[in-house]
């Protein structure tokens, strides 16, 4: 598989302010790659390099093995859904749409098919003569979309495209912006702070934080196999302990600072009394299991159900006062379980995973 | 109650206003438009005429001099436009916020001296024995003076920076909404700097260009000073028709008459131009 997109070592200063630090990645042909990370990490900064708005201190970006150096962005193979969407507000739906059509020179009867074969494809057959502010949020957004779309880019880059829209059309547009980019099969490079979006669309992600790439991954190896303490934090729901090192052998046993020794696992091993933490996903926290044979256990109490359908948990806290969050399976076992309840708790060594800090 | 107390102290605020409409405005117009209706008739007998009107369209020299203003502050406008929009264009979305204002405030500065200074300032170094000539004739590019006053152009590149800051002004404050990533966007979608500035920049900024540009030929149309000094000898204005007909023939039946003409031809100017556009003023004035 060839890669549409390959960044090396890429590098953007503004004066003495590090935005992206030496990021380096490829994204291969008809993939879905979500870059994950929070407010101001450098995700725009990197993107509109990418697209052409801004250059690189340093390091290199290939588009389909052509160096993009000091090409415009009305010369790069790519297109940008923009933050805000940008639509002309003087043109109506087929005049955005066939703009960057027009200007290839076109002729108007091609642009017009092709216009007219967009909007169904984005689901909104009919719309091509509407005004832009006629329209609701999350038309806007597919006609942005499909702006770009038209252009048959080698590369799609959607800057947060979702941010400016309320929960429910976020969900749903969720969907359907992965369905369509499975329909017309263009590289999607997609920027997120929401990581259930990126979860939910990405063939990758790749996680930044202060300008630098933690990992690179797909959805699930991010999930389940963390490879820094931002990831473990910033990618899903965690508990979190911090403790010491006891001992390092298959498993690493550690004394949490509540006094509480564990097993669980570690990419390397440390020396005893190395300082770590260590953390562990609500729904690895089984409650009251029944064959405690190699689990690690301890008693909390409830202190609150946070019920929502399928997602509902237990806040529970540890003597120590330490709060832990925990998945309270909606089978009809546990709904004795009240506020207040001493309650015992169980994991498995292997769903723990502990970092040096 | 409410409503009562409300309306008082709108008409008490609002009165100045009207009187000041009333008082300066409508009360020397309607008695300039009697006056352009009187006339002499062959005993020297006051009488009620349209002959000063007649005049106007019989008389050549008058409606060609109107025709050749009016042509002129068409193309000042144009000239205005042309420089204006990148001056503007840099101060609102490429000069950093300090300097923005420094390039605001320089634009003003010459409004703080009266038009007929700066059209003497000028003349000092445009003139025969002016500056410009001085230096020109040292650095030899030419050995002899050249005279660049009293001819069209120069009269017109004196309009043109006596209307300058009128034409900025709007184009300032309908830029300022411009988003830039709409211009990024255009870029995005291969859009050349032409098709940007075609189909993204001139659109949007339709209303201040509009308002500039009613603003900036009414002011030409009426400006007195600077085609009277700046122009050449046979460039009439048509300012100076109305002024001669005033002062020098002590005319004023006729100077009254070509006061209307020339108002009510402007505005047909200007509403042939909103018409040509497909603009409204309403929409041009909010
Ligand atoms: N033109 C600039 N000059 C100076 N600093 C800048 C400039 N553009 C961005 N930065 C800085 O670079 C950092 C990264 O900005 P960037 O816009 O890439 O963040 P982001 O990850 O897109 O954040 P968000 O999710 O809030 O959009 C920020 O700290 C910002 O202050
Ligand atoms: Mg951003």
């Amino acid at each position: 598989m060839t890669n549409d997109l390959s960044v090396r070592n890429i590098v953007r200063k503004f004066g003495d302010f590090t935005a992206v630090d030496d990021v380096s990645f490829d994204v291969p042909q008809g993939s879905f790659f979500s870059i994950l990370g929070p407010s101001g990490c450098g995700k725009t900064t990197l993107l509109r390099m990418i697209a052409g708005f801004d250059e690189p201190t340093a390091g290199t970006l290939t588009i389909r093995d052509q160096d993009m150096r000091g090409v415009p962005p009305n010369k790069r193979p790519v297109n940008l859904v923009f933050q805000h969407l940008a639509l002309f507000p003087m043109m109506n739906v087929v005049e955005n749409i066939g703009f960057g059509l027009k200007r290839r020179g076109m002729s108007s009867a091609e642009i017009s098919k092709r216009c007219v074969a967009i909007l169904e494809r984005v689901d909104l057959p009919g719309y091509g003569k509407k005004r832009i502010d006629q329209l609701s949020g999350g038309q806007k957004q597919r006609v942005a979309i499909a702006r770009c779309l038209v252009m048959e880019p080698s590369v799609l880059l959607l800057d947060e495209p979702l941010g400016a829209l309320d929960l429910k059309l976020r969900e749903q547009m969720k969907v359907e912006l992965k369905k369509l980019q499975a329909n017309v099969g263009t590289t999607f490079i997609y920027i997120t702070h929401d990581q259930s979006e990126a979860l939910v669309m990405s063939d990758r992600i790749a996680v930044m934080n202060e300008g630098r790439f933690e990992q690179v991954g797909s959805p699930r190896e991010l999930y389940n196999d963390p490879r820094t303490p931002f990831v473990a934090r910033f990618v899903g729901d965690n508990n979190s302990w911090s403790g010491e090192v006891e001992e390092s052998a298959e498993y690493t046993t550690i004394c949490t600072s509540e006094g509480l020794h564990f097993r669980a696992r570690s990419h390397r091993s440390y020396k005893s009394g190395t300082r770590v933490d260590l953390f562990l996903r609500p729904e690895a926290l089984r409650i009251e299991p029944k064959d405690l044979t190699g689990l690690n256990t301890f008693k909390v109490s409830v202190k609150a159900i946070l019920f929502d359908g399928a997602n509902s948990r237990l806040l529970t806290v540890m003597p120590g006062g330490h709060e832990l969050l925990v998945n309270l399976p909606q089978n009809r076992q546990f709904d004795h379980i009240e506020p207040g309840a001493s309650i015992t708790l169980g994991w498995h060594p292997d769903s723990g995973l502990c970092f040096k800090v | 109650m409410m409503g009562n107390g409300f309306r008082i102290t709108f008409w008490l605020f609002l009165s100045p206003v009207l009187l000041w409409l009333f008082l300066l405005i409508v009360i020397p117009h309607i008695d300039l438009l009697l006056l352009s209706f009187r006339g002499e008739s062959d005993m020297g007998d006051p009488i009620w005429t349209l002959q000063n009107y007649k005049n106007f369209f019989i008389e050549p020299i008058y409606w060609y001099t109107f025709l050749r203003t009016a042509l002129y502050a068409m193309i000042t406008t144009f000239c205005t436009f042309i420089l204006a929009l990148p001056v503007s264009f840099y101060i609102v979305k490429l000069a950093r916020p300090r300097t923005r204002g420094f390039l605001t405030v320089l634009l003003l500065l010459p409004f703080w001296v009266s038009e007929l200074v700066r059209v003497y300032g000028w003349m000092i170094l445009l003139r025969e024995s002016g500056v410009f000539n001085y230096f020109m004739l040292k650095m030899g590019i030419i050995d002899q003076p050249i005279e660049m006053l009293y001819n069209d152009i120069t009269m017109i590149m004196g309009l043109v920076y006596t209307s300058m800051l009128f034409m900025v002004v709007p184009l300032i404050s309908v830029m300022e909404s411009l988003d830039d990533s709409l211009i990024e966007a255009a870029h995005d979608l291969e859009a050349s700097r032409f098709d940007i500035l075609r189909t993204i920049i001139i659109p949007h900024c339709k209303p201040g260009i509009t308002s500039g540009s009613i603003v900036v030929f009414m002011l030409a149309l009426g400006n007195y000073l600077t085609p009277n000094l700046m122009g050449g000898k046979n460039s009439l204005w048509f300012t100076e028709q109305i002024y001669n007909q005033f002062i020098a023939s002590f005319n004023w039946n006729q100077g009254a008459a070509f006061g209307f003409l020339l108002l009510v031809l402007s505005s047909v100017i200007i509403w042939v131009g909103l018409k040509v556009t497909r603009q409204n003023l309403g929409e041009v004035a909010s």
